[in-house]
């Protein structure tokens, strides 16, 4: 009877969180769509979140589109289809692992800051001081955050795509693939199906990266530890949530495209 | 100007306030006084409308704002200044985007305009000109509560100031700063206020009458000589301690020295002991 009335309750919490993560996403994406919006802000965190993130994203992309070249191009080559390298670089990158891989970066940085920050304004009466000024704190904290990302996670998963791709190339010229074969073999299968499929996934990772953060950083209790919690929280659930949402849109967008 | 009637407010379950009710008039100094979680501070926060009541009803000029929608509270902020505990004082921004911040963000002032109001409210809390670019960080506890009473002053004049615990973890010094600021705000600007302590002296000091909770109830409320003079176990015990105090430092004075007392008529008053 205990078991049952524990399940219950558990039951019970799962579904009052889902409720209150929805209504609290329903809300960012109202607010983020109508004005006033907060200028100043939302050119710091762009910066923040663009700027600051560009080092790390290049790093990733660099060495991991390298690292995947290099096992294609050895596949490729022994079985006589190392001028396919292109093809499957664009495929795995720009398809896949690119938007993936730079949300997961991203993520990993950016809910930190985000949820970090936030949680330790709630709990320094910060938030509570906004709302007493006038000031509403979704506008405020939450939609700079959300155009912040919206605007730098495609823009940086570009980036990373491109240097990943190139990347390939390079690696392709030590298997004695010409830069014009593999340049080719890109650009016949960088097809705009193929670039949608790749940057739907950012503007959705971005969207779902920010309100995580901002709802853990909002719903953060009990001081420093309850801000610590909060922040690994945001963190595990917006890396999992990528790829439970690159799963999902994949699936989706193969149907939709009836690939 | 103040009046609660019958709240009741509970959070997750738990009851924080049970039937309080008490009023505030207009230019007076209420003070609630009360040990840690006896609801002192969620008084405050429903009188901002940061949370609202289960039931019961709270006025602010005859407007009950339990019954508001978030843009009319909105309006009705402008005419409260609230003083958080420990200040909450933006730490992104400096002492001069703080203080201004409310003209900045909803005022039609220019940028000379807002910093000649800043200047003015540093001036007016008893700090330096020249704090106006450092980071609250760079401040004193003492400093950062005179910041922060400096930032609800300076957002549209407020005729209502709420003080949440402002001496809490400040030297004597401090404290006895911040508490002749409030006594100033009220006797020479006519300022109603609500001032959450648990300090006794600065309650006796401030306080015109004072509110004593006990597990979320009223377990007094009247005149702070009243309060000395209540036979009531609970009070008595809260103001042991503090008598004791007073008393040792009253021996400690040389013979003649205890004509520097307090005039609040109060056999407990005398300042931080």
């Amino acid at each position: 009877m205990e078991l049952i009335i524990a399940i219950r309750e558990r039951l019970r919490r799962i579904l009052i969180t889902v409720q209150e993560f929805s209504l609290f996403t329903v809300a960012v994406l109202r607010a983020t769509f109508t004005p006033p919006f907060h200028a100043t802000e939302t050119v710091q965190q762009l910066y923040f979140a663009g700027i600051g993130s560009l080092t790390i994203v290049v790093l990733t992309a660099a060495v991991a589109g390298q690292a995947l070249a290099l096992q294609l191009a050895r596949e490729l080559s022994n079985s006589g289809a190392k001028s396919e390298l292109g093809h499957f670089m664009v495929i795995s990158v720009v398809r896949a692992l690119g938007p993936v891989l730079t949300g997961m970066v991203v993520a990993s940085r950016m809910s930190a800051g985000i949820t970090a920050e936030i949680g330790a304004m709630r709990s320094s009466d910060q938030i509570d001081a906004l709302v007493a000024f006038g000031t509403d704190p979704m506008k405020r904290l939450v939609v700079p955050r959300v155009i912040a990302l919206l605007v730098s996670l495609p823009a940086l998963t570009i980036i990373g795509d491109a240097l990943a791709v190139g990347g390939g190339g390079l690696v392709g010229l030590q298997y004695h693939l010409p830069w014009p074969m593999y340049v080719n073999g890109v650009l016949k299968y960088l097809t705009p199906k193929n670039l949608l499929v790749g940057m739907i996934k950012p503007f959705l990772f971005a969207i779902m990266i920010t309100v995580v953060a901002c709802w853990k950083g909002f719903g953060s209790e009990g001081g420093a530890k309850g801000v610590g919690a909060s922040t690994t929280e945001s963190v595990v659930i917006s890396s999992v949530g990528i790829l439970v949402l690159d799963g999902v849109l994949t699936r989706l967008v193969f149907r939709l495209l009836d690939w | 100007m103040i009046e609660l009637r019958d709240v009741d407010y509970s959070i997750n379950g738990r009851t924080i306030l049970t039937g309080v009710s008490f009023s505030v008039a207009r230019g007076e100094t209420r003070v609630i006084l009360g040990p840690s979680g006896s609801g002192k501070s969620t008084i405050l926060r429903l009188l901002m409308g940061l949370v609202r009541p289960d039931s019961g009803s709270i006025l602010i000029d005859g407007e009950d704002i339990t019954q508001l929608d978030e843009e009319r509270l909105r309006q009705i902020r402008q005419h409260i200044g609230m003083v958080f505990q420990q200040g909450a004082l933006f730490d992104s921004m400096t002492v001069g985007e703080n203080i201004g911040f409310s003209l900045l963000e909803h005022g039609q002032e220019g940028e000379a305009e807002v910093e000649a109001a800043v200047l003015r409210h540093l001036v007016l809390v008893g700090l330096d000109e020249d704090l106006i670019d450092r980071m609250p960080d760079e401040l004193s506890g003492g400093m950062q509560r005179r910041v922060a009473i400096a930032r609800a002053l300076a957002a549209r004049d407020p005729r209502i100031l709420l003080y949440d615990e402002p001496t809490t973890g400040l030297d004597p010094q401090s404290s006895a700063r911040i508490t002749d600021l409030i006594l100033e705000l009220r006797d020479s600007y006519g300022k109603t206020s609500v001032m959450v302590t648990h300090d006794i002296a600065d309650a006796f000091k401030v306080g015109n009458r004072i509110t004593m909770l006990d597990e979320g109830r009223i377990a007094f409320d009247g005149l702070a000589d009243d309060l000395d003079r209540s036979p009531l176990p609970l009070i008595e015990e809260f103001l042991a301690p503090f008598r004791k105090a007073v008393a040792a430092a009253y021996r400690r004075l040389p013979p003649g020295g205890g004509a520097g007392r307090a005039s609040t008529g109060s056999s407990l008053s005398g300042g931080t002991p």
